[in-house]
């Protein structure tokens, strides 16, 4: 009876294309929203996973995330680095500053300052230059994205002409200061979408307005052996910092967003709308095919058909057309996701992401199966005799 | 096999609902039918026919009396073996056919063995035996709609004889078709349907297909107030056309 409920299902075309259809829908919104709130928010702690090397981060103890930079006095390296049972602890500048372009044109950039000593910070991978570059007179690294968007520059004098972008050898003003573009880098897009720039930290420093207070992150490496926990507490203790691990830092940074701004309430409504057009148009037509048909399982109850028969026709027909739309669904967003470029659209399809989509599904067409079954049951196969 | 009781049924009666609100479908029904008979059950609309026939093809508890199914008393059996005994025993014949529309014609033959888990090319090929017998061979592979009204009661009948019932039960099987129709698919039921060892009920309030049917019970307000052979039934017909001018 399986393959005749299949049959049924497959041959009222209208429906079986608009169940289809709205459980394909319903999980491609909810799967790309998701996808899509998943992918901002990992860009919201980037820079922390651009960062590998350090075991430890520490922080003003005020800081809520990591682009909320409350500078430190340059005391509280040392301070750090007295603490046993650390490697190393090195520097980190990180500020907003705008650069005035070779064209004229001003950009917002976030400016990163690697130790000046080890350039333990700088970007692992680099299109054009070595790290060591970095160390040249008033050298930068900016990342691909922005050198080939934001900073563009006109080939010509015309400033609607053509563009390239921009390349090693350009040069740029931070705060009236020259910066000369030594490498490409390859980074991660951050929530911001600025330009990155990556120089040392001494050269940050003086880029970025005068301030007292210079040392916005403090990296630590701890020794070989040493319990983590432990050297958080020390450092904590013995200087008034707060020390995260890349973990912890990326999940502070995360609840920032996700308990201080809008931004999870918009896609959780966009989420529970596709959830709400499965619910709308697959559940309610696949409640309509039932009731279209329940003279047919009335006929075949009256014929001696037992409720748990009916009940697994109703349930592979639900099962199909969930399996069927929940795979065109989550293709279609695997496709949406391929064709927009990563740098354009945070999108971030985690293995999490089409279990949640397969719950709702299974959610949507169990209640709809559900309902149909409840009517299922209930028939009174005398009905059939009524005409 | 014929000639033996097929139904027996004493003071049945049945009664919808409660108190105030209910209902007496059927108030004390005696009847017997035996193998070998095809039966007619006719009368006004409301007089209890559909809820006599759901209760002969055991789908319908009576509230009191008597009754014997094939030598079986259904309401003694549990819901799981009414349904068995309606899968095994039991061949329907419905007004508006019931043919599934989407799957084909021999698969909607089908229906009765599949219910019986039998395998499934040998239930498609006793199908389309079957279909061959009711003229349908060439159709086996159409779907429902694409078939006349006849052709789908024939499809029908096809269906409710598949699994070899003892007790055939036909809801108005001609109201949904033209006379000439009905009449070719009457014939068909007592051809294909009528059985030593099967019993044929008919639910009609068709006068033109009275004469296939070998006793008519004829019911009113819940009891079967007479019940006469169809040659009575068909001069007494005659008798009141011809007073009414259509005979002369």
């Amino acid at each position: 009876m399986r393959l005749i409920a299949l049959k049924m299902l497959f041959g009222d075309s209208a429906k079986f294309y608009g169940i289809l259809l709205g459980l394909t829908f319903a999980t491609l919104l909810i799967t790309q929203q998701a996808a899509i709130f998943v992918g901002l928010m990992s860009r919201t702690y980037a820079l922390i996973e651009e960062t590998p090397q350090a075991d430890l981060w520490v922080t003003d103890p005020t800081m809520q995330f990591v682009d909320d930079t409350k500078p430190m006095q340059v005391t509280a390296l040392d301070r750090v680095r007295s603490v046993t049972g650390i490697e190393w602890a090195s520097p980190l500048f990180k500020g907003l500053l705008v650069a005035k372009l070779p064209n004229g044109g001003r950009q917002i950039c976030d400016v990163i300052g690697v130790d000046d000593a080890t350039l333990i910070g700088a970007p692992a991978i680099l299109l054009q230059g070595k790290v060591e570059d970095l160390r040249k007179t008033d050298a930068i690294f900016i990342e691909s994205r922005g050198a080939a968007k934001q900073l563009l520059q006109p080939l010509t004098a015309d400033k609607n002409g053509p563009k390239r972008p921009m390349q090693v050898g350009d040069e740029l003003e931070l705060n009236e200061r020259r910066a000369i573009i030594a490498g490409i880098a390859e980074t991660r897009p951050s929530f911001q979408n600025v330009p990155t720039i990556y120089t040392t930290y001494l050269r940050a420093v003086g880029f970025a307005p005068a301030n007292r207070r210079t040392l916005s992150l403090i990296l630590v490496k701890a020794l070989p052996g040493q319990n983590l926990l432990e050297l958080q507490k020390r450092i904590q203790t013995q200087t008034g910092l707060t020390a995260y691990t890349p973990a912890e830092f990326s999940w502070k940074t995360l609840d920032y967003w996700m308990t201080q701004t809008g931004i999870p309430i918009n896609f959780g409504m966009a989420i529970v709308l596709g959830f709400l057009v499965g619910v709308a148009i697959a559940g309610q037509m696949f409640y309509n095919f039932t009731l279209d048909n329940l003279r047919y399982f009335g006929a075949m109850k009256a014929m001696g058909a037992t409720s748990r028969q009916l009940l697994n026709m109703v349930a592979v027909q639900g099962l199909a057309a969930g399996v069927l739309g929940l795979g065109l669904g989550l293709g279609a967003t695997a496709l949406f996701g391929l064709m927009i470029p990563g740098d354009r659209l945070a999108f971030k399809l985690t293995w999490h992401l089409p279990i949640i989509s397969t719950f709702a599904v299974i959610v949507i067409v169990l209640g709809a199966s559900g309902l149909s079954m409840w009517k299922v049951i209930r028939l009174d196969p005398k009905e059939v005799f009524n005409g | 096999m014929s000639g033996e009781q097929a139904i027996f049924c004493e003071g049945i009666a049945k009664t919808y609902g409660e108190g105030e609100a209910a209902v007496k479908a059927l108030r004390g029904i005696d009847f017997t039918a035996n193998f070998g008979e095809i039966v007619a059950l006719v009368g006004p609309s409301g007089c209890g026919k559909t809820t006599l026939i759901s209760i002969f093809a055991a789908i319908l508890s009576r509230s009191s009396g008597a009754l014997q199914l094939a030598g079986v008393d259904p309401d003694a059996m549990t819901n799981q073996d009414r349904t068995i005994f309606r899968r095994e025993k039991v061949g329907f014949i419905f007004q508006q056919f019931n043919l599934v529309p989407q799957i084909s014609v021999v698969e909607n033959v089908a229906i009765p063995l599949f219910l019986r888990g039998e395998n499934r090319s040998e239930a498609l090929d006793r199908a389309e035996k079957l279909l061959t017998e009711v003229g349908l061979h060439n159709r086996a592979h159409s779907r429902p709609s694409k078939l006349s009204g006849g052709q789908q009661q024939r499809v029908a009948i096809a269906r409710s004889l598949i699994h070899e019932p003892s007790i055939l039960v036909c809801d108005e099987p001609t109201s949904a078709l033209d006379g000439a129709t009905g009449q070719r698919v009457m014939e068909l039921i007592r051809e294909q349907g009528r059985r030593p060892d099967r019993i044929v009920v008919l639910v009609t309030h068709d006068e033109r297909i009275y004469h296939f049917a070998d006793r008519i019970a004829h019911m009113d307000d819940g009891l079967i107030t007479r019940i006469v052979t169809s040659d009575v039934e068909l001069a007494a017909l005659q008798a009141v056309a011809f007073e009414k001018g259509k005979i002369k």
